[in-house]
């Protein structure tokens, strides 16, 4: 269970989220949708505690993010944005470094990484150096990596960006897999239809602001569009009217 | 703790697998200064005794008006070369570069020599040209000698007693030892040291700063459940390890060069055994975490490898200034000039070349404002992670 609570952060002069809440349920998957720019990178930071909120909070099951920083981490595994790994060392050596630094156990580290790689499809690279491996080998390192530690909560930046068709199905099905275990998961994205085929609420942020938190398909009933496209569109349209 | 360990081995081992980085780090830094220093020394040497045996060869211009002189020269080994120019044709001749020193003996030397007046010589030569100097040196005293000589004779024709000419007699005493003579060459090689200890750890500041945000892995790091100060004590631990293997190398390196380097053909001894070099790496111990904790601190502020490369140019300059300043102006060691990391490594290691052991509490100051500068720049490398533009 994640929860945001009247998030507010400025760089400068430049309001990049105002006042923002929403709470992403255990056993489903909430996305955030909205277009670049919109705050989404900037809220998802804040509920994983690397950017300090200028007001508001963030809990993870319960726990605050600012308050208690280490217990609310270990709660959760973090796909960010740019999840660069290191390229000398192997897709194990990756994973066992974030599982280490969890403060899980060598034996236990090495037979999640098993565990992951065998639930991943990486048999055949996890030994291998990182240097040279495909986006999708890297998304799924990264994943493993985001999840050795046995997180209850998966925050993911993006995720999509930059895969090809079947590592989108690869990580599709595990993170409907992790749903099925009673997992919470959030993600952001600024594409539609991936949002549409996987998420169980949709939150669609424009400016910073909450414009519409719902299931995807009460989206599409709000509105008299038949798409969610349309849907989307037309809730940005009012913003940008009342604008 | 157990994070700070966890960060130093994976940064110690990622850098071992990278060849090429590790090849900069402790095969080019560490042996370029020793092998550099060796080649020098040597070629310095084997000139110095070169000229001090080769003939003088000098050009003199209206030598037939002084026979006295030729004869003189002469008889001091000297090859003479003789020509008749004018004032302005030796000028351009010297200038030319045709030769570089004319003795020119004008026309009215032979009168004023017999009447016992001041006779002029010129002593034509290039001050810019420094082969040219050594000889206008020689040529110098060569000339005073013969002078001086004539002095002689006319007071002795005279009935006086040439010492009465001598009122003072200068008797140098030189005290330097022979270790102490080779400390003049030997003390730009504590700069070579120095510079491979920074060497050692500089690709590994850079990869483990700058190199982590331009990767994209920063973000994934920063958002564990470990300590910002952890993450930050491990790096630099990992860049100290590297410059500490990178000083073993060049110690052990000098101390192999000098061996073949022939320091004693000057009545020198390079007094740099194992043990001395043992000594070293004591002296130069708590620079190192000084230095790693400086260029983390510096790279940390660069958005990618190529900025914080830049910026750490700069920094391998830094311990130079202390030591170009310890030349010029001779500074010896002082208890005060031990609180100038570097420069207190500098005249720490000098001195143990010369044979004359540093005082402990000299020691101490330099080892203690070494390592509290490093725990500084570790806490201020901390506070900068901590910081959310870390990420921006």
């Amino acid at each position: 269970m994640i929860e945001a609570r009247r998030l507010c952060k400025h760089f400068g002069a430049v309001s990049a989220v105002e006042d923002l809440s929403f709470s992403a349920r255990d056993g489903a998957i909430t996305g955030l949708l909205g277009p670049n720019g919109a705050g989404k990178s900037t809220c998802l930071r804040m509920v994983y505690g690397v950017l300090t909120p200028d007001a508001g909070s963030a809990c993870v099951d319960g726990i605050d993010i600012a308050g208690e920083t280490s217990a609310a981490r270990t709660r959760l595994g973090i796909l960010p944005h740019a999840a660069g790994l290191y390229g000398n060392l192997t897709a194990r050596e990756n994973i066992a470094y974030f599982g280490r630094l969890h403060g899980v156990a060598a034996g236990l580290v090495r037979a999640r990484t098993d565990e992951l790689a065998a639930a991943l499809g990486m048999e055949d690279f996890i030994d291998r150096r990182t240097k040279g491996f495909s986006q999708g080998q890297r998304l799924k390192t990264a994943l493993a990596r985001a999840l050795v530690h046995g997180p209850r909560n998966l925050v993911l930046d993006e995720p999509t960006n930059g895969l090809d068709v079947m590592a989108i199905r690869a990580l599709r099905e595990m993170l409907l897999r992790l749903k099925a275990q009673g997992q919470c998961i959030l993600l952001s994205s600024h594409v539609l239809q991936e949002v549409a085929v996987l998420c169980d609420r949709v939150v669609i942020i424009g400016h910073g602001r909450v414009l519409a938190d719902d299931t995807p398909g009460a989206l599409r009933a709000r509105s008299s569009a038949s798409t969610l496209e349309q849907a989307f569109l037309e809730v940005l349209g009012e913003e940008a009217g009342v604008r | 703790m157990r994070a700070v360990w966890i960060v130093f081995c994976k940064e110690f081992l990622e850098n071992l697998r990278d060849r090429r980085t590790l090849f900069s780090a402790l095969l080019f830094g560490p042996l370029f200064g020793p092998i550099l220093f060796g080649a020098i020394v040597s070629r310095m040497l084997e000139q110095n005794s070169l000229e001090s045996d080769q003939a003088l060869h000098l050009t003199i211009s209206g030598g037939e008006q002084v026979p006295g002189l030729v004869q003189f020269l002469t008889g001091q080994g000297v090859i003479l070369k003789r020509v008749g120019y004018s004032e302005s044709g030796a000028r351009a001749a010297v200038q030319s570069g045709v030769t570089p020193v004319i003795v020119l003996v004008p026309a009215e030397y032979a009168e004023r020599f017999t009447q016992g007046k001041p006779a002029p010589l010129l002593l034509i030569a290039d001050s810019s040209d420094s082969q040219a100097r050594k000889d206008t040196e020689r040529t110098r005293a060569l000339l005073g000698a013969y002078g001086s000589r004539i002095a002689q004779l006319r007071l002795t024709i005279r009935g006086v007693d040439p010492l009465v000419a001598q009122p003072v007699a200068v008797n140098e005493v030189d005290v330097a030892t022979p270790t102490g003579r080779a400390v003049v060459i030997l003390g730009f090689m504590t700069y070579f040291v120095l510079f491979a200890v920074l060497m050692g750890g500089l690709y590994l500041a850079i990869d483990t700063t700058a190199g982590e945000r331009e990767r994209g892995s920063l973000e994934a790091l920063l958002s564990l459940p470990v300590a910002r100060a952890s993450i930050v004590g491990g790096k630099i631990l990992a860049t100290s390890a590297y410059m500490c293997i990178s000083l073993s190398i060049t110690l052990s390196a000098f101390v192999c060069v000098l061996r073949f380097v022939p320091l004693e053909r000057l009545g020198m001894s390079a007094n740099l055994g194992p043990g001395t070099a043992l000594e070293f790496f004591g002296i130069c111990l708590p620079f190192v975490p000084l230095g790693a904790a400086l260029m983390s601190f510096v790279a940390s502020f660069a958005r990618s490898y190529r900025e914080a490369q830049t910026y750490l140019t700069t920094v391998l300059l830094v311990p130079t200034l202390p030591i170009a300043f310890a030349s010029i102006y001779s500074l010896k060691t002082k208890s005060s000039l031990m609180v100038i990391p570097s420069l207190s490594q500098h005249l720490l290691m000098t001195s143990v070349l010369k044979e004359q052991p540093p005082a402990a509490i000299d020691v101490w100051v330099s080892a203690g404002t070494s390592l509290v500068l490093a725990a500084l720049f570790t806490a201020l490398t901390a506070r900068l992670w901590r910081r959310d533009t870390m990420l921006v």
